[in-house]
């Protein structure tokens, strides 16, 4: 048995370069290239015609003790060993997957469990919804004391459920096109998504076949709120050039030496681009290990101002990264995360999170509530709290 | 001051002309990797409008400008519905121009047009009599009866033309006469009822009796290709060959184009077991097409776009790597000393497929480093790795290392710009110009210095009033025949 793989503290490109990026409409794609793809680690997609899934998260599939909901199209199929090599694109067949509810109007898939291993050497999951799932479930479990401000169903049935709404690809304004015309490099594994220059998503995956077979599953994943609206107000990008230096070129090799030079600056730029993603502290939390790989999903360091990610990653032995898709949780999820996180971390005593969020607890109460949580809490505490802000203005 | 505002306005009108004739050398209306076939009816057809409204003679003279079909078309179209605009001193021109330029059309797109006058309601003494001098140059109408027929009827009613007898009764009344004297009419009345009488047709007339009489479709196209036109038989032989039989084909009569593109649809392997074939097709068809328009070039490198954008739209599939493929062979068969320098570096020409990202810089830099007179860079304008290295190439070179425009470098575009009604251009330094055939390369070779900017608007109208003269006296020694 190998050992387990370090859980991620930060994400870094180590063996993977980036290229320069290619621009559409408002829409920026930043390829990565890998030189030595791993050839003992296959993904492959596995198509869901269903217009629902729920996967038991908890428990059996047939009596989930908690179920995740949404509309997936697609999960992936990792094989990793000697024999993924062998397994050919659309020779193997599909094993069973869950189980097909068709209820006429809509049909509805039943899955158990976000990552589940089908055989010796191969596990399916369902990218970015293991790691929404991991984002909705964390700091959910609710008061572990019963303090009174809570309302009487926080208290007996825990914060009860949770959604999110999410944009899929095809929504996002001119993405469809960007992907169609986008010009796949030879070693490219893994692609940068930027909408109006902010960074929307990462993909990554073990090999340079792979990724051409999953290249259009990007449009198939979900986006946030700031992504779709960005697509819809900008069509072009910022204008970014960088230019040679004509004065110092004298002769022939020297103009060849500087378009080698540019076509690294251009590539470093977008990793730059990049770094709030790239340079950030992790959480990471371990789903599966995999033989030498371990697939664990992650969000960044939350900073309630700024850019927050979620994602999944498979990290093999030498700690390089495989596999990775990234999420960017858009301003109203970082609220709601960050509030429930400090909540947390206080045991759920809104007097003490308050003080140390530096605001009265009335403040916070109104705040909760803003964030969509004021169900958590007894109906008087609000009152009390709008009643007071509003002598406290008057 | 009067001085400088004339200066801006020619200024003005030549960019007009250069943007117009462009459009016209690569835009066909259909769609495009990067846009789609309504944005660019509405461009061109307003782009039409527009020159038609300023500058009707120079519109009317670029119908001998080299122009597409799709866009000679338009031309016609337009200029007829509009004839009473026209001064009265360039009435004749125009006329003849339009007269010329319809018979040069390939007879289907002919037929078209005149299919076309009748829908839009054109209907003046001139459109009328081109009509019917265009029928009247016909040698073999009895034949294009048969193979328009509904298109004939539309013209004849149209234009009230009277038509002789046995044709008449074959487009109103075909059961009126019992026994017909011409041959192939009196084979087309026999084909309802005989299944020989069928392969004297025209193939696509034949194939509708084919399919009354349930004719087996190998041993139809077995038979009936005596009838086919090379094209066709192009078109036909990956049909036949699925279906494990031959139709003779002579590679070396296809037009250079038309045959780049058929190599492109064979797949690799075909194209490597047929490498000699092929190889001596393609360049036969380049030494012929330059018998028609001679070129003799010096040192020559061509810069040949191979990425994924290449393999074009479903309406025009692999046309931009189709014309690259094309153009390498015709100025290579042009050229004393050749090197072609693709995007993808290629051991084999014929092998090129329309993979991987564009980076022109890199070969547009071994195309300078190896010292060519002539540079031809054929691609679509969108370059990639990195994003305008190969224009910042050229424009550093243009600027320090040859001020003077020794090396003569040309932009070919075989893509329209929907939005811009331009081609894409890499830099405003070296001349972009619009490219629908590679057999167009010799036109496209003089036009180029128009759109670079260094000739002024009194040049560029001398050039299409010289080629107005070629096209009509050309026409007029046909016609003399």
């Amino acid at each position: 048995m190998s050992r387990k793989q370090p859980l991620l503290e930060k994400l870094s490109l180590r063996g993977i370069e980036i290229a320069p990026s290619q621009v559409y409409g408002g829409i920026r794609l930043v390829p990565l290239l890998r030189s030595h793809p791993r050839q003992d680690l296959r993904l492959q997609r596995r198509q869901y015609q269903e217009e629902l899934g729920i996967v038991a998260v908890e428990g059996e599939m047939n009596h989930p003790e908690m179920a995740y909901f949404s509309y997936i199209p697609h999960g992936l199929v990792l094989s990793w060993g000697e024999s993924a090599t062998e397994a050919a694109f659309g020779t193997q067949l599909q094993g069973r997957d869950g189980k097909v509810l068709d209820y006429g109007c809509a049909k509805v898939r039943l899955m158990h469990r976000m990552a589940k291993r089908e055989s010796r050497n191969s596990l399916r999951f369902l990218p970015l919804h293991l790691a929404m799932e991991g984002f909705l479930g964390m700091f959910f479990s609710g008061p572990a004391i019963a303090w009174q401000e809570y309302s009487h169903q926080a208290l007996s049935q825990g914060l009860g459920s949770r959604g999110e709404l999410l944009y899929s690809g095809g929504a996002v304004e001119g993405l469809e096109d960007a992907l169609r015309v986008f010009e796949i490099h030879e070693n490219q594994v893994g692609m940068l998504v930027f909408v109006a220059d902010a960074l929307a998503s990462a993909f990554i995956v073990p090999n340079p076949q792979d990724y051409r077979a999953l290249h259009r599953t990007l449009l198939e994943d979900f986006y946030g709120e700031l992504i779709y609206q960005y697509g819809l107000l900008y069509d072009t990008p910022f204008p970014m050039d960088v230019t040679l230096e004509a004065d110092k070129i004298q002769t022939l090799p020297e103009l060849r030496k500087a378009v080698a030079e540019l076509r690294s600056q251009w590539g470093k730029f977008p990793g730059f681009m990049a770094t709030n993603l790239l340079q950030r502290e992790l959480n990471s939390q371990r789903v599966y290990t995999a033989g030498p790989f371990g697939l664990q999903r992650f969000i960044t360091e939350l900073e309630p101002k700024g850019e927050n990610h979620i994602g999944e990653a498979i990290i093999s032995e030498t700690g390089e990264i495989q596999y990775l898709k990234t999420y960017r949780l858009s301003a109203a999820q970082t609220r709601r995360v960050y509030l429930l996180s400090q909540l947390a971390k206080y045991d759920w005593n809104l007097e003490i999170t308050a003080r140390e969020l530096g605001q009265t607890r009335d403040e916070l109460a109104l705040r909760l509530d803003k964030a969509g949580f004021g169900y958590l809490l007894k109906q008087n505490v609000l009152e009390v709290a709008r009643k007071n802000l509003k002598k406290g203005r008057g | 001051m009067d001085a400088q505002w004339s200066q801006q306005v020619s200024q003005i009108e030549r960019q007009d002309l250069v943007m117009f004739i462009n459009a016209c050398l690569s835009c066909t209306g259909q769609r495009e990797f990067y846009s789609d076939n309504y944005g660019k009816g509405v461009s061109i057809d307003f782009l039409h409008d527009y020159i038609l409204g300023n500058y009707r003679l120079l519109y009317a003279r670029t119908l001998a400008a080299g122009i597409n079909h799709f866009n000679r078309a338009q031309i016609i179209l337009k200029l007829l519905a509009t004839g009473r605009n026209t001064l009265p001193q360039h009435r004749q021109e125009e006329g003849a121009l339009i007269a010329a330029a319809l018979n040069q059309l390939p007879p289907q797109r002919a037929w078209k047009v005149l299919a076309e006058i009748r829908r839009r309601g054109i209907n003046n003494r001139r459109s009328r009599a081109i009509v019917r001098d265009y029928l009247r140059s016909r040698r073999d109408l009895s034949f294009q009866a048969v193979k328009y027929r509904s298109k004939l009827r539309a013209v004849a009613i149209h234009n009230h033309l009277k038509l002789e007898t046995e044709l008449a009764a074959f487009l109103f009344e075909p059961t009126k006469i019992k026994a017909y004297q011409t041959e192939i009419f009196e084979y087309f009345r026999k084909a309802k009822y005989d299944r020989e009488a069928i392969y004297a047709l025209p193939l696509t007339i034949a194939e509708g009796f084919a399919a009354q009489h349930g004719i087996k479709r190998e041993i139809f196209l077995d038979r009936i290709q005596e009838q086919m036109t090379p094209g066709e038989k192009l078109r036909l032989q990956k049909a036949a060959n699925r279906e494990k039989q031959e139709i003779s084909l002579d590679l070396g009569q296809m037009p250079l184009t038309k045959l780049a593109l058929y190599v492109l649809s064979l797949s690799r392997a075909e194209r490597g077991d047929r490498m000699t074939l092929l190889d001596t097709a393609l360049d036969t068809a380049a030494r012929k097409t330059l018998q028609r328009s001679p070129m003799h070039l010096g040192r020559v490198a061509t810069v040949l776009d191979c990425s994924y954008s290449t393999s074009g739209s479903s309406e025009k599939r692999r046309r931009p790597l189709g014309i690259a493929l094309a153009a390498h062979y015709l100025l290579k068969a042009a050229a004393q000393e050749y090197r072609a320098f693709w995007t993808v570096p290629q051991t084999e020409a014929l092998l090129v497929t329309p993979r991987g990202q564009t980076d022109l810089a890199t070969p547009v830099l071994d195309a300078l480093e190896w010292g060519a007179d002539l540079i031809v860079i054929i691609s679509d304008g969108w370059e990639n790795d990195p994003p305008k290295g190969a224009a910042q190439v050229l424009e550093v070179y243009r600027q320090k290392f040859d001020p003077t425009r020794k090396t003569v470098i040309v932009h070919g575009n075989p893509v329209f710009d929907t939005d811009n009604f331009l081609l894409r251009a890499l830099t405003p330094e070296i001349p972009t110009v619009g490219l629908r055939d590679a057999e167009d390369l010799p036109t496209l070779l003089g036009f180029a210095r128009f759109a670079e900017g260094s000739a002024g608007l009194s040049e560029l109208e001398a050039y299409l009033a010289a080629r107005v003269r070629e096209l009509l006296g050309e026409s007029d020694q046909e016609t003399g025949r």
